[in-house]
């Protein structure tokens, strides 16, 4: 009976030490919140440094004119048509082997070989964009000179498993009953594949593209070795090295000359602008889609 | 039976069509294959190609080249260990510093924000990943270092923390140090991510079970939701210093690119992936590449190895929850 006569509040307070376990918690608390803010405060500090430092940089110029010659004044206009045109081709030989891989993972492959396919996917995301680079280098560089479809290959590598992986994952979702209702009508599987499956997953597959788009926009490492070494003059010639955003910041950052270096903060504010546009546009994509993919 | 003798004339084409509908099944298939496989042949030849590469200058040096401490043209020295000191100890610094912040973060996200508040934090920490590393290496290297010199560095040497040798000596804007601070902005989204992902998936009743029987949140924190996503964080982890080692832009910018193994963390130094875009300019034979290459080979040994790792556990984690 003597148990019951101890108040049980007592105890913890007592023998768990309730006070010092109460400061902790605490401290956790405050750390989180801090850790949070310090995240934040990092992305509004670069963004914030980029449009002060871009916006002076930024005029009609700089759009429309080349890169400057010793301390000529020039803009960035040959890297703006050289980045869209290698993305661009990057986008066009990465996207449909993407979707197809990813279209073999759900759609025939077993689970195990899927699962295999999907670790060989992350390791090649793994693969440092400057490793993949110097790969490019040595099977199409090395006896050819550098081109832009050269530069657009090694952004496709990059670009390849991260399209394939997000496609796949949406794949996955999209309900097995619209799959058995096209069955169940006799159309064929590539048919169903086709004109079912992929058009109730493309708001998936948007996002993973557009995300892969901002991500190997702003690479500047597998240009490198690619597409680095171009005249200052706006080309559309594919078949020889161009100019681009990414390899014109690094070049100019690492310059003493601040004219260039203001050169290189405009190019990066364009650049972050365009990265910013694609990701606020693939969240749109993926919230709208997956409403309706989960509605149905 | 009626029906039989309707189709009957029709039966040619009705093969046909289903022969044909089966084609388009096998051709559909054929080259979804076909894509499957070159995506895994993809990866197998650059692990091979990147081999063959190097293989003049694996010869050449021999593997010594890996632990030799030089770099000298003139004298036709090279050795790596420069750079995998630059790289590791980068890399180190910077999961030293990314971890304890990017699982704050995560619990910050899944715990402690309402709603309404974690859905616009986690855009903006996903958008710190979005920055193009040339842009943050450009604002390390024109910003950040600066600042760096002048009020972070010499405020650890005047903590207890600067009587350690690594950091002694002149502050510098560029050096080992900006780099990690740099690597460690971005890892951070990819690692915070991850655990995030983790945290949600913990099962409710094993916290609330935590809580129940009168432990405090972090209590519940620490020894439910720890030990339940033990091996993703830590692959969470692993998966963050496999960027931080491929990381070559970002660090070249910030690390002073200085072909020795500095004393202080406060120096400049290189790391294998910068060494490797400094030369872009020179490389246009093989043998000029040569030693270049070489470098290129480790530095993708030590990522695919640190990422196979991370992936393992992956799988391993996955099989064990399907287990449950």
């Amino acid at each position: 009976m003597s148990e019951l006569t101890v108040d049980p509040y007592d105890i913890t307070v007592k023998s768990n030490g309730l006070r010092r376990r109460r400061i902790v918690e605490r401290v956790f608390g405050v750390l989180a919140i801090g850790s949070a803010v310090i995240a934040c405060g990092i992305l509004v500090l670069v963004l914030g440094t980029l449009v002060v430092k871009g916006f002076s940089s930024l005029n009609l110029y700089f759009f429309t004119k080349a890169r400057p010659l010793f301390g000529e004044k020039g803009g960035v206009a040959d890297a703006l048509v050289g980045s869209a045109l290698i993305v661009g081709m990057a986008m066009l030989m990465a996207i449909p082997v993407a979707v197809l891989v990813a279209i073999y993972m759900s759609e025939y492959a077993g689970p195990r070989v899927a699962r295999s396919l999907k670790v060989i996917l992350d390791v090649l995301n793994g693969v440092p964009a400057i490793v993949v680079g110097i790969f490019v280098f040595g099977i199409l560089v090395v006896g050819h000179g550098q081109s832009a479809v050269y530069g657009a290959f090694a952004l496709a590598i990059l670009m390849l498993p991260m399209v394939a992986r997000a496609t796949q994952e949406i794949l996955e979702v999209v309900p097995r009953s619209l799959r058995d209702a096209s069955f169940a009508l006799g159309v064929s599987k590539w048919r169903t594949t086709w004109n079912i499956v992929l058009p109730a997953a493309i708001g998936g597959i948007l996002t993973g593209v557009v995300i892969a788009v901002a991500r190997v926009a702003g690479e500047t490492a597998p240009l490198l070795f690619t597409t680095s070494i171009a005249a200052n003059e706006i080309s559309t010639n594919v078949s020889h090295a161009l100019p681009t955003l990414p390899v014109t910041i690094f070049v100019f950052s690492e310059s003493p000359d601040p004219g260039e270096q203001s050169a290189a903060w405009a190019a990066a504010l364009v650049l972050i602008a365009f990265v910013l546009v694609m990701n606020i546009l693939a969240k749109l994509f993926a919230g709208r889609k997956r409403r309706q993919l989960e509605g149905s | 039976m009626t029906s039989t003798a309707y189709e009957n004339p029709a039966a040619p084409e009705s093969d046909l069509r289903r022969r044909g509908i089966r084609l388009g099944d096998l051709l559909f298939r054929g080259i979804a294959v076909a894509a499957a496989l070159a995506a895994t042949v993809l990866l197998g030849w650059i692990a091979f190609k990147v081999f063959d590469l190097a293989w003049p200058a694996i010869q050449d040096f021999g593997l010594s080249f890996v632990w030799t401490d030089a770099w000298d043209p003139v004298t036709n020295e090279f050795g790596a260990l420069i750079f995998i000191y630059g790289t590791v100890v980068t890399s180190m610094i910077a999961l030293l510093i990314a971890t304890p912040l990017s699982i704050a973060i995560a619990l910050f996200l899944t715990e402690i924000a309402p709603r309404k508040l974690a859905a616009p934090i986690a855009t903006m920490v996903e958008l710190l990943a979005a920055i193009p590393s040339v842009v943050l290496g450009l604002w390390g290297i024109i910003v950040f270092g600066p600042w760096v010199r002048d009020h972070l560095e010499p405020w650890i040497q005047d903590t207890p923390l600067g009587w350690l040798p690594q950091f002694s000596g002149e502050p510098s804007a560029s050096g080992i140090f900006t780099a990690a601070l740099v690597l460690t902005i971005m890892i951070i989204p990819i690692t915070s991510a991850i655990c995030r992902e983790l945290f949600i998936r913990v099962p409710k009743d094993l916290t609330d079970g935590a809580l129940a029987l009168g432990s405090t949140r972090w209590e519940s924190i620490r020894g439910v939701m720890f030990a339940y996503a033990a091996p993703g964080i830590v692959a969470a982890v692993l998966l963050g210093l496999g960027r931080a080692f491929g990381e070559a832009i970002a660090v070249n910018q910030t690390i002073g690119n200085r072909n020795a193994i500095p004393s202080s963390w406060f120096e400049p130094g290189d790391s294998l992936g910068s060494k490797i875009a400094s030369e872009y300019v020179g490389a246009t034979s093989l043998e000029q590449a040569s030693s270049i290459l070489y470098l290129a080979a480790i530095l993708m040994v030590i990522s695919l190895a640190t990422n196979l790792v991370a992936q393992f556990i992956v799988v391993r984690f996955e099989r064990a929850r399907r287990a449950v």
